[in-house]
């Protein structure tokens, strides 16, 4: 007990994030195991972790390092992609699914980091709106990008036609017998063995919330905190301010690209259309609503947010009507003034807290 | 003359680019928020003015004006019930009200006019034959540049001479001072809110007789070009936001000729992302660097 | 204040946990009391997956006032009920496929739909595993039912289409010039095209020009037209939704480029577009498995009760669900199935029905059967639109 009073604030916040991430699991697994959940709630929790290492990881972009980032589902595409390229090219050398699994979302996560250093070296020398539509430019760019890949694997190795001109169909991958198609242009990915696991999902969690809080918590996230507060500042006492950038730009979107793994081997199916911009912005809206730099508020609004449109299927055909009503409020509620004056005279809290909110 | 053609629908699409940006940069100038339901009163506008023509008769000028005040309206009535208690907030929750509210007006529209796309009557038909025949230009495309070049020197001459556009543009200077002189600062931005609507309700016009063809989405991708075409031009920047959105339409429509129809979009974009590296602030933008 | 913001957010994860559990209780509630009522016959739960919201809501809308019209046909007869409960997938794979677990929790015996092949893919391979019968009425990619032997197409698959359109140009316009204008991020349009552009090769013939759009850029067609217009084609083939097709014959029309436009099924519903000048859409044809101003009795009657119930005259998607819950409705009678089954034994029972030789009348092709691919077996019609009404060619 002594022990755990001497640790400093921040650590002690660390830890109850594991802890509460940790009990979230258990709890959940032990609901699963007892039959206890309902179809319709297991079906989301895979995506519920994707989206919740989609959160945090662009938490790491917009909160910590303090830039508009309006093009991040288009890294969870590239991850999404090469990892199902990667997991079904491998399905005969490693029959071993979770291993299989545990590489494709490596492949995933190194695509997306590579595609992060090629959109951060320019983007980031942009500032405030003018960065953020490069942002959003990108994601459409990687979104066309993807549309016009055909992939196809046999015993000889990875085909790949890049179709331009929009007359390349599957034939010219000239497949062996043994071929097979994994990704068809507009088409996707199709007949995907899904390999996806909550298991895998939390892990990945894990993961992720140790990357980003010991670089939040390290020598290079105060630095990264720096030049988001005050950048000449932080430059004037021989701060690297490109690198810092780079380095928290490029761990975000490797991140991405791992939820994006995960996604892509979660359903046998998907589009490159799908990882557009509003999926982009959806993101956006959980990192915002749960609060820019809390990385706990990501994962809880991820949470709330992706199951609320479920939860509203009786609202039937004014399910997304009601949707944005909510989001709406809620926005009023946290940033108002007026809201917030009431909730200050009615709860007493530590002094200098209101700041931070 | 197949390279005149296709530089004129470039310009016809560019025009109507160009007039959504202005309203996007208007705002934006102002009120300093990235305002995404603006694509959506758009498409609201074409909704009103589409009913004022099929089910109530009126003429084609007419359900313009009906659109312009009922969209003006909406403009004031939105940022009074969603952005005015934001004011002291983060830019970013701001957006992502806007973003709510953009999610609001799809799905009213859906719920009040049917998920089945309209076909929008035209305003007005027929085409200019140049050329023995060789080049035509629709009419609504030589309406669509008048009615932009109109619009950029009106809203030009407004905010440089009259007495409430030099309050808007004390305002987007410094909100603080400006409240100092004794300009009403919320007044101000909600009259912005207002031109800025009423810009979009003619936007909508032009852009679904053109393209005749109403979604509850319609507005959605338009808006997101106009603003990408508003960046371009230097956002904040009236003259830019024209440029801006010509520019955009020109490109896209010479790209989806000559290189790829497949990635006209992506070519837009590289454009774009390579004149900011060059110019940070956009074409016309002002460059503001940093004081310590 | 963040952790207020944390502790509001978490009040409202309660909350929709809590709204979650309430509403499924209350469904069981209903669902025990229907049964009651009907308790001689029983009742089959049908589920259905569409988009009912977003860009593509005009489609899953149609299909699902398409199948509840069948669906209160049947049960007006009395004998054995039928409920129909549809949801929301915004034709996206992610969310169909949390519909779907949410019809499964409603106790769906069969599935109708999903609309859209995106969703349609991923939603087969569940069905697969959960041993559920789907039948789709208008995902029609092979990907939708390859691999997978209780998944079944109500409409042309893409190749089929791509491979007739060919054909019929090949014989009746051996001699046109042809050009393709299609959606190349759209698996449907983009299927057709493949499988038309091969085929017309295999006939000698190739396609002169092919411009394509996207979701994003589907406002202007004006620079497709003019380049096709300059490779001198006399014939452009529309593998597209009517939607856009509309756009580009009115562009077609003011820029006066008049060659002959060839749509296949997406077309349908173009006469009916509400503002539509249906003389820009004379001449063009149409392969299509439903025309709405058939003569027939169950066209007539269908159209009538259409009309009443949705305030606009139906495409072929609204004729496609219609025709899957009669599909359905036969082969469960003729399969000796009853509503107290469970999902799975109605499945094997018909998976062996479809695939032994079972044959419907529908809207949308009379004796229609199906092969143990999924695949179904029916005359393609081609209509030329001639003063505003299809004309069978």
């Amino acid at each position: 007990m002594n022990r755990l009073k001497n640790m400093k604030r921040t650590t002690k916040a660390n830890f109850a994030t594991y802890l509460g991430v940790i009990l979230a699991f258990v709890i959940v697994t032990i609901l699963v195991n007892n039959g206890m959940l309902k179809r319709s709630h297991m079906g989301l929790l895979v995506p519920i972790c994707c989206y919740i290492v989609m959160a945090v990881s662009l938490n790491l972009t917009v909160g910590i390092l303090g830039e508009l980032s309006l093009g991040h589902a288009g890294f969870m595409s590239v991850g999404a992609f090469s990892g199902v390229i990667a997991a079904m090219s491998l399905a005969e050398a490693i029959p071993y699914a979770p291993a299989r699994l545990v590489i494709a979302i490596i492949v995933g996560a190194v695509c997306a980091a590579i595609a992060g250093v090629i959109v951060g070296v320019p983007v980031l020398r942009l500032r405030g709106d003018y960065l953020a539509i490069v942002t959003l430019a990108f994601g459409e760019i990687i979104k066309e990008l993807i549309n016009c890949l055909i992939v196809g694997h046999d015993s000889e190795g990875l085909h790949i036609v890049f179709n331009y001109n929009g007359s390349k169909s599957v034939e010219d991958l000239h497949l062996l017998e043994d071929g097979i198609v994994i990704v068809k242009g507009a088409q996707g990915t199709a007949n995907v063995t899904t390999i996806a696991s909550f298991t895998a999902g939390f892990i990945l969690i894990m993961i992720t919330l140790v990357i980003v809080l010991n670089l939040v918590n390290s020598r290079s996230g105060r630095a990264i905190m720096a030049i988001r507060d005050n950048r000449i500042a932080a430059e004037s006492v021989g701060i690297n301010v490109t690198k810092y950038k780079l380095m928290a730009f490029v761990t975000s979107s490797a991140l991405a690209g791992a939820a994006g793994a995960l996604y892509g081997l979660n359903y046998s199916s998907m589009q490159a259309t799908k990882f557009d911009f509003n999926t982009s912005i959806l993101v956006l809206v959980y990192v915002v609503l749960g609060g820019l730099g809390n990385i706990w508020g990501s994962i809880i609004a991820a949470t709330v947010l992706y199951v609320l449109p479920e939860a509203l299927r009786e609202f039937a055909d004014y399910r997304m009507l009601v949707y944005a009503i909510v989001l709406i409020l809620v926005m009023l509620a946290t940033n108002s003034p007026a809201v917030k004056n009431v909730l200050i005279k009615i709860i007493p809290h530590r002094k200098g807290e209101e700041d931070n909110g | 003359m197949e390279f005149l053609s296709y530089l004129i629908s470039g310009i016809s699409l560019g025009s109507v680019y160009a007039i959504i940006a202005l309203g996007y940069t208007m705002v934006y100038g102002i009120a300093k928020m990235l305002n995404f339901a603006h694509g959506d009163v758009i498409m609201v506008g074409g909704y009103i003015s589409f009913c004022a023509i099929s089910y109530l008769n009126l003429p084609g000028w007419l359900s313009l004006l009906l659109a312009v005040l009922v969209c003006t309206v909406l403009g004031v009535v939105i940022e009074g019930l969603a952005y005015k208690p934001l004011r002291q907030a983060t830019s970013l929750a701001v957006l992502i009200t806007a973003i709510g509210v953009s999610y609001f007006l799809q799905n009213s529209a859906l719920l009040i006019w049917g998920a089945a796309p309209k076909v929008y009557p035209p305003l007005i038909s027929g085409t200019l034959k140049l050329f023995d025949g060789q080049l035509s230009i629709s009419y609504v495309s030589l309406l669509t540049m008048a009615a932009c070049i109109v619009i950029m020197v009106v809203l030009t001459t407004f905010t440089s001479k009259s007495k409430m556009g030099k309050a808007m543009r004390a305002c987007s200077e410094d909100k603080g001072a400006a409240q100092l002189m004794g300009i009403n600062v919320n007044r101000t931005i909600s009259l912005t809110f207002a031109i800025g609507s009423g810009l979009a309700a003619i936007a909508g016009v032009l852009l679904c007789s053109s393209y005749p063809t109403l979604m509850p989405t319609t507005g959605s991708m338009p808006g997101i070009k106009a603003f990408t075409a508003a960046v371009f031009g230097g956002i904040g920047s009236i003259p830019g936001a024209f440029l801006g959105g010509i520019l955009l339409g020109i490109i896209e429509a010479l790209a989806k000729a000559y290189l790829s129809t497949q990635l006209s979009n992506s070519i837009v974009f590289a454009v774009l992302i390579v004149v900011l590296l060059v110019r940070p602030a956009g074409l016309l933008g002002k460059y503001v660097p940093e004081k310590v | 204040m963040k952790k207020w913001i944390s502790l509001l957010l978490a009040v409202c994860m309660l909350f929709t946990l809590v709204a979650c559990g309430g509403s499924g209780d209350k469904d069981t509630a209903d669902d025990t009391d229907t049964s009651g009522e009907t308790a001689d016959a029983g009742t089959y739960v049908f589920g259905g997956i569409g988009p009912l919201t977003g860009e593509a809501a005009i489609y899953g809308n149609a299909v699902k006032n398409g199948a509840q019209i069948a669906v209160d046909e049947i049960n007006a007869l009395g004998g054995v009920q039928i409920e129909l409960k549809f949801q929301d997938d915004v034709a996206d794979g992610e969310t169909a496929v949390n519909a779907y677990n949410k019809l499964l929790d409603d106790g769906m015996q069969v599935l109708v739909g999903p609309v859209t092949t995106g969703s349609a893919i991923a939603v087969s391979a569940k069905l697969y595993e959960d041993r559920v019968f789907g039948l789709t009425p208008s995902a029609s990619s092979p990907d939708v039912t390859s691999g997978k032997d209780n998944m079944f197409q109500l409409c042309f698959t893409d190749p089929n289409q791509g491979v007739a359109a060919a054909d019929y140009i090949a014989e009746n316009r051996a001699d046109s010039t042809v050009a393709v204008i299609y959606r190349n991020d759209d698996a449907y349009s983009q299927g057709i095209r493949d499988a038309f552009v091969a085929e017309l090769k295999a006939n000698g013939m190739e396609a002169a020009y092919e411009g394509t759009f996207t979701k994003d850029t589907a406002t202007d067609f004006s620079v497709q037209l003019t380049a096709a217009q300059s490779a001198g084609a006399d014939l452009v083939f529309l593998p597209i939704y009517y939607q856009p097709a509309s756009v580009i014959l009115s562009q077609a029309d003011a820029m006066g480029y008049a060659p002959t436009f060839f749509g296949v099924d997406g077309m349908d519903g173009i006469l009916t577009l509400e503002g539509f000048d249906t003389s820009l859409a004379e001449g063009v044809t149409v392969q299509s498995p439903f025309s709405a101003d058939a003569t027939d009795d169950a066209t007539v009657s269908f159209v009538e009760k259409y009309v009443a119930l949705a305030g606009e005259t139906p495409n072929q998607f609204a004729a496609d669900g219609y025709d899957c819950v009669y599909a359905l409705y036969n082969a469960l009678n003729e399969a000796g199935c009853t509503p107290d089954m469970s999902a799975e034994d109605i499945c094997e029972a018909l998976v062996a029905t479809f695939t032994g030789g079972f044959s419907v009348d529908g809207l949308t092709g009379s004796n229609m059967t199906w092969s143990a691919n999924g695949e179904v077996s029916k005359a393609p019609n081609i209509y030329v639109i001639t003063d505003g009404k299809y004309v069978a060619a």
